[in-house]
């Protein structure tokens, strides 16, 4: 079983879902970005959920594009990404890479699943690459024995909700909303719904993502999903921070709350 | 290039695109899941309507009533004397709201009307688009939010009114380059969250699948038109049909009807900037790489990492860094020559067609003037006679006279 299927075992034997903290690799520069996601680490965030920062993100809102233009303009590189894979690695938290996909291509599929692997990744969760389209991830994935990570949609019909799943390992990532990323001040109703479907057509934990920040929204979540992922609201701590030290104290103290969130599952 | 060579490129076995809007190794669909479905929709909404008579004829009568298509086939002699080599314009700068955009967006206005959508969204670069969109909008009684790079709607500030007086609402995209990328960017966002009840029009033959088949279908009439009209007049097919290449859109109407006329050689002529060997261009297919971007994969500007380079062109209609994957297909079979056309080319060739023919082009435009006036001396030694070059020319300047005038130094003083 791959790490992080332990880590949603082991949560699953506790009683309480996974927490799962997103970060820009390179944001706001390599090494501080390493600083933060090993704060979030230390602080109770089960697994890191590190995204590959691209000029065009989509997916995401203002938050995460404004620390992916930081990490950017700060000079990060795809090789640099799986240094930084590395060391937060070297935790003990499973890391998981986020990426669009045009970074990957440019890079080689199989020469960075390689690379991947061997910095101690576990795996892809890819926003803008759909199985359809996944020929050579699917291939190098099941060379390296990384995990894959596709996203299903409230709008996903039946059939591909079963497709996708099928083509994924590790876990499935559920977005909560129709939007980008962003924190809200309400997570979605269509999200235990979409999370019952999924557990229909799949074994895999399901985790659910995009618009989570407070402790109490994670204990919602945490109530009906296997694992709650948080990215714009720690993002946030650093981007409005006067200082790394301050920023840093705020991404522990919101990680911790956070922590605390999905052991306190409302059902 | 010979007649021969272009003869010699096949296309690959089976449908073009594929079901799944591949052109060979490129297109597809590079996309959050949750967009799939809306694609699925509308892929599904333009097979039945490009079957349905009475789509087709709607259709149709909107293109003759009310955008005035089919444009003129005009021989440009005085033109043509400069070139050397008789050129035929392919007048879309007449069609209602001034270039070939209009036949894309009525197209896609109607569907969305079948689809039971009541708000468009677009992207715009020079504004062509977003009036062409604002303007079906007032039409056919849709919401409209256009998105605009904040760089564009200060070049193109004449647009942004028009669109205004149409009753859109235009969002100035204040992100990355805040050009055409950005505000597809934004226009992306805006579609994942609210695609139950908006469809995005997308402006040229660009996107995930079924945009760059189905954009292409809506106004391949261009060539269709002109290909007959070219045969009424000349009594022959022409030597070569020029168009310039943004995301594609023009160039693909015109040279969709004669791609299996192996004889009439195509080009397409990109945004050379201020030179392709100085990095400040938006000439994909000539100086980009194969990449994905905005859910295709094609010939993109980026770096070795795969980060999107910005694009540079006098034109804002051309200042995009990819362009649609029918393109980089027909490059890649070598049934379309690309070439780039510099800034500096194409007002030259912008003011040679103001001064013999009384004609304000687009800079878009101008490109496709400059291209041709490149490659006739070439034509007419390999022909060994004067070459008949039809030009696409995509629309009119007026929303360029400020670019131009302060390009050209003719502006008084304030
Ligand atoms: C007049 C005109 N021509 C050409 C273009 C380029 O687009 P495309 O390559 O899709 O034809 C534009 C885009 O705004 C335009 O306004």
């Amino acid at each position: 079983m791959s790490r992080i299927g332990v880590a949603f075992d082991k949560a699953r034997a506790d009683g309480r879902a996974v927490l799962v903290g997103c970060m820009p690799a390179g944001f706001p520069t390599v090494e501080g970005s390493i600083a933060a996601m090993t704060a979030m680490v230390e602080a109770g965030v089960d697994v890191i959920e590190m995204e590959i920062p691209y000029s065009d993100p989509v997916m995401d809102g203002p938050v995460i594009q404004k620390a992916s233009d930081i990490a950017l303009a700060s000079g990060v590189r795809t090789a640099d990404t799986l240094r930084i894979v590395e060391a937060v690695a070297a935790t003990g938290a499973p890391v998981v890479t986020m990426t669009y996909w045009n970074p990957i291509e440019q890079y080689g599929v199989d020469a960075f699943a390689r690379d991947l692997a061997a910095a101690g990744g576990t795996g892809l969760i890819t926003p803008d690459l759909i199985p359809d389209e996944a020929d050579e991830w699917l291939a190098a994935s099941d060379a390296y024995g990384l995990d894959r990570t596709f996203l299903v949609s409230p709008s996903s019909t039946d059939a591909r909700l079963k497709m996708t799943a099928e083509h994924c390992r590790g876990f499935v990532y559920a977005t909560a909303i129709m939007g980008v990323t962003g924190a809200r001040a309400e997570t979605s109703d269509a999200a235990p719904i979409l999370v019952s479907r999924t557990r229909e057509v799949t074994d895999l934990p399901v985790g659910v993502g995009l618009g989570v920040g407070t402790g109490a929204q994670a204990g919602t979540v945490a109530g009906y999903a296997d694992g709650v992922i948080v990215g714009s609201a720690l993002i946030r701590c650093l981007l409005d921070a006067p200082d790394q030290a301050t920023g840093l104290a705020a991404l522990r103290a919101l990680s911790a709350e956070l922590a605390e969130g999905v052991r306190t599952p409302i059902r | 290039m010979s007649a021969n060579a272009n003869a010699n490129a096949s296309a690959p076995a089976g449908r073009v695109p594929d079901a799944a809007g591949h052109f060979g190794r490129f297109g597809g669909r590079f996309v959050p899941e949750a967009l799939v479905a809306a694609l699925d929709e509308l892929d599904a909404a333009y097979r039945k309507a490009m079957t349905d008579e009475a789509f087709l004829a709607e259709f149709d009568a909107l293109l003759r009533d009310y955008a005035g298509t089919p444009s003129l086939l005009y021989s440009a002699e005085r033109f043509s004397a400069k070139a050397g080599a008789r050129i035929l314009l392919k007048r879309e700068d007449l069609n209602h709201t001034g270039a070939h955009k209009v036949r894309n967006v009525l197209g896609q206005a109607l569907l969305t009307k079948r689809m039971g959508k009541k708000r468009v969204i677009a992207e715009t670069g020079a504004g062509q688009h977003g009036v062409a969109t604002a303007t079906a909008a007032a039409l056919f009684d849709l919401e409209c939010v256009v998105y605009m790079g904040e760089v564009d709607t200060r070049r193109q500030a004449l647009n942004v009114a028009r669109m205004r007086m149409l009753g859109a609402t235009v969002v100035p995209v204040t992100t990355g380059s805040r050009t055409l990328k950005d505000a597809m960017n934004e226009a992306m966002r805006d579609w994942v969250a609210n695609v139950d009840d908006t469809h995005y029009l997308i402006g040229t033959a660009a996107g995930p699948h079924p945009f760059p088949e189905m954009v292409r279908d809506f106004v391949r009439g261009i060539g269709e038109e002109a290909r007959q009209q070219c045969l009424d007049l000349t009594g022959a097919l022409p030597d070569a049909v020029a168009a310039c290449v943004g995301g594609g859109s023009n160039a693909l109407g015109i040279f969709h009807a004669f791609v299996p006329d192996t004889d009439v050689r195509l080009y397409g002529f990109e945004a050379g900037g201020e030179g392709v060997e100085t990095g400040r261009h938006a000439a994909s297919i000539t100086g980009g790489t194969s990449g994905v971007l905005h859910g295709t994969r094609t010939y993109v500007l980026q770096n070795e990492d795969g980060q999107t380079i910005e694009s540079h062109s006098i034109s804002a209609g051309l200042d995009y860094p990819g362009v649609g994957p029918e393109h980089a297909w027909l490059h890649d079979s070598g049934r379309a020559t690309y070439a780039p056309v510099t800034d500096t080319e194409a007002m030259a060739a912008f003011e040679l067609l103001c001064r013999t023919e009384g004609i304000i082009p687009a800079i878009e435009s101008a490109h496709a003037l400059a291209g041709a006036l490149k490659i006739a001396p070439t034509l007419a030694a390999e022909l060994g006679r004067e070459p008949v070059i039809v030009v696409n020319l995509s629309g009119r300047g007026d929303k360029d006279v400020h670019t131009a005038g302060e390009y050209f130094g003719i502006l008084d003083k304030e």
